[in-house]
């Protein structure tokens, strides 16, 4: 992925912007109202944005769903917003490490750290609600929900157990 | 028949002020300058002169007031403020010296004492918000680089608004030189306890009101607002900050519903609020005003263009960005019409009230038309 900037726009919104594959530079204006404009930078004028798209908030679910996003990880980031002191992760499972080959449950990671596993995802598909009895592999990604401070334990319990 | 002249009245500024909103999203302007001449041509000394309907536009009038403080202050959170006050000091720094001295020049060589020339410095640095904001995402500018530069300047602009009217408001009542600096401690204590707690319990406050119920939430928010507006008040620091400060409170989802409940509220008693400033400025004074005010507007347009291009290009920003950041900021509006109408229902001074509303009419319209221009000129210099 490429890296992408982010700009604050006080008491708009926020500006994320990405140089893509071929060069153009591409920015996304998230409006709090839902809205969601498609920018294009090019030309002399380094400044300037050429709009390419005005989503409203279901257009932009639609559109980016049919661009292949995970519905999973942005129903979560606005959890994270909404609830205070939580924090959303997603952790690598080293492929060299205790859990290859184990279950959720072998982690214990609920009871020792108090986290919750709440997807799990391998390769371009995305196991959401896994139960305790599930099959992890190396490489697999675990998307996390829980306090910060556990969330750094569990990392630290997937690599060493 | 007290009751039907009192409908008929009301319907009919009612009436006008849905003309004139017709009219400006017609030509895709800001209603404002259209509901102050409105105002000038039905108020004392006008086409029409109000008699009974007159009081409650004075109450709707003040709650337009608490109504369009509060959404604004809906706008932001705590934290933006803070962060864009950290990011961006330098920047609030030239806006205010640049715009503010015209202002209190002028006051000052009008001859009106210092604290309404404090006020017209106000008047003159402000730029509008809402304006500005409704005109960038209009023109297209919201992806644009400089308009982060833009938007810091009038969060800082609101920041400073929200010292400077519990300031200008003390000044006001004036006295002795301990009781004002007393009354100054009073009212920097006030807003300090009020952002703190809206700093801190902000979520906490957002949740305890939130509801699935509208009707449930729109009465806890405007218990909540009104109730700061009342405290700040009793405390000498003017409604319109406790309903700013109020805003910042609200966060997260209370403050999305919050918005669109209020945001049609608000529109109806804000265009009642300018609507009543016109009312209040008698016309006759409107030509002695003039001169002043339009060697103010001049000078309002080359300090903001000024501003724009400085701020931006401490931003990196190149010289169509600067010019586009200029532009953008000349437009006054709501607030300078706030200031100049605390000034003149204190009996401040009343040439402000006249001076205010021409220097707003004036700049209202040209900001927008001066951006389109520019926007205009770099559309035709650039293949699209």
């Amino acid at each position: 992925m490429a890296e992408v900037s982010t700009t604050a726009l006080p008491g708009i919104g926020i500006r994320y912007e990405f140089v893509a594959h071929d060069g153009h530079r591409i920015g996304v204006v998230h409006h709090r109202s839902g809205v969601r404009e498609l920018v294009r930078y090019e030309g002399d004028d380094p400044d300037t944005s050429y709009d390419l798209l005005r989503l409203g908030p279901e257009d932009s679910r639609t559109l980016a769903e049919l661009l292949g996003a995970s519905q999973v990880s942005r129903d979560l980031a606005e959890l994270e917003r909404d609830v205070e002191g939580l924090a959303i992760d997603r952790l690598p499972l080293p492929a060299d490490g205790p859990f290859h080959g184990g279950t959720i449950g072998d982690t214990g990671a609920r009871t020792r750290t108090g986290v919750s596993i709440v997807a799990v995802l391998r390769g371009d598909a995305a196991h959401p609600a896994p139960g305790p009895e599930f099959g992890l592999l190396g490489g697999d990604t675990l998307v996390v929900v829980g306090t910060p401070r556990g969330i750094e334990k569990l990392a630290i319990l997937l690599r060493s157990g | 028949m007290h009751d039907a002249t009192f409908l008929l009245e009301l319907g009919g500024v009612i009436l006008l002020l849905a003309i004139l909103a017709r009219a400006a999203s017609r030509f895709g302007f800001s209603p404002i300058p259209l509901y102050l001449l409105g105002g000038l041509a039905f108020g004392q000394g006008g086409v029409v002169p109000l008699v009974t309907a007159n009081r409650f536009i004075e109450a709707g009038a003040e709650i337009g007031l608490i109504l369009l403080l509060f959404t604004l202050g809906l706008e932001y959170s705590a934290s933006e403020l803070v962060d864009a006050m950290r990011s961006n000091a330098v920047v609030g720094g030239i806006d205010l010296a640049l715009n503010a001295l015209p202002g209190l020049a002028a006051g000052l060589l009008l001859g009106w004492g210092l604290v309404p020339a404090i006020f017209l410095a106000g008047v003159t640095y402000i730029s509008s918000s809402g304006v500005i904001a409704r005109m960038l995402d209009e023109l297209g500018w919201m992806g644009n680089r400089e308009t982060p530069f833009v938007l810091a300047v009038l969060v800082i602009e609101d920041l400073v608004m929200a010292g400077f009217l519990p300031l200008a408001s003390v000044l006001l009542v004036g006295g002795t030189f301990v009781r004002v600096l007393l009354s100054i401690g009073v009212a920097a204590l006030v807003v300090i306890v009020v952002l703190t707690i809206a700093a801190r319990y902000g979520p906490a406050i957002s949740r305890a009101v939130f509801s699935r119920s509208d009707e449930a939430l729109l009465f806890g928010i405007l218990a909540v607002l009104l109730l700061t507006a009342g405290v700040t008040e009793a405390f000498n620091v003017s409604a319109a900050v406790g309903a700013f400060l109020a805003g910042i409170a609200f966060s997260g989802p209370a403050a999305d519903r919050a918005r669109s409940l209020l945001v049609p509220l608000r529109s109806v008693f804000a265009g009642t609020f300018f609507l009543f400033f016109g009312f209040e400025v008698d016309p006759g004074t409107i030509p002695g005003a003039l001169p002043a005010a339009l060697v103010l507007a001049a000078a309002g347009v080359a300090t903001k263009v000024v501003t724009g291009w400085a701020v931006a290009r401490r931003g990196g920003i190149g010289p169509r960005g600067r010019a586009r950041a200029a532009a953008a900021l000349i437009a006054r509006g709501e607030f300078s019409i706030v200031i100049a109408g605390i000034a003149v229902a204190e009996g401040a001074e009343p040439e402000i009230g006249p001076l205010a509303a021409v220097y707003v009419l004036l700049l209202a319209i040209c900001g927008p038309l001066a951006a389109r221009f520019v926007d205009r000129r770099a559309a035709t210099s650039t293949p699209a």
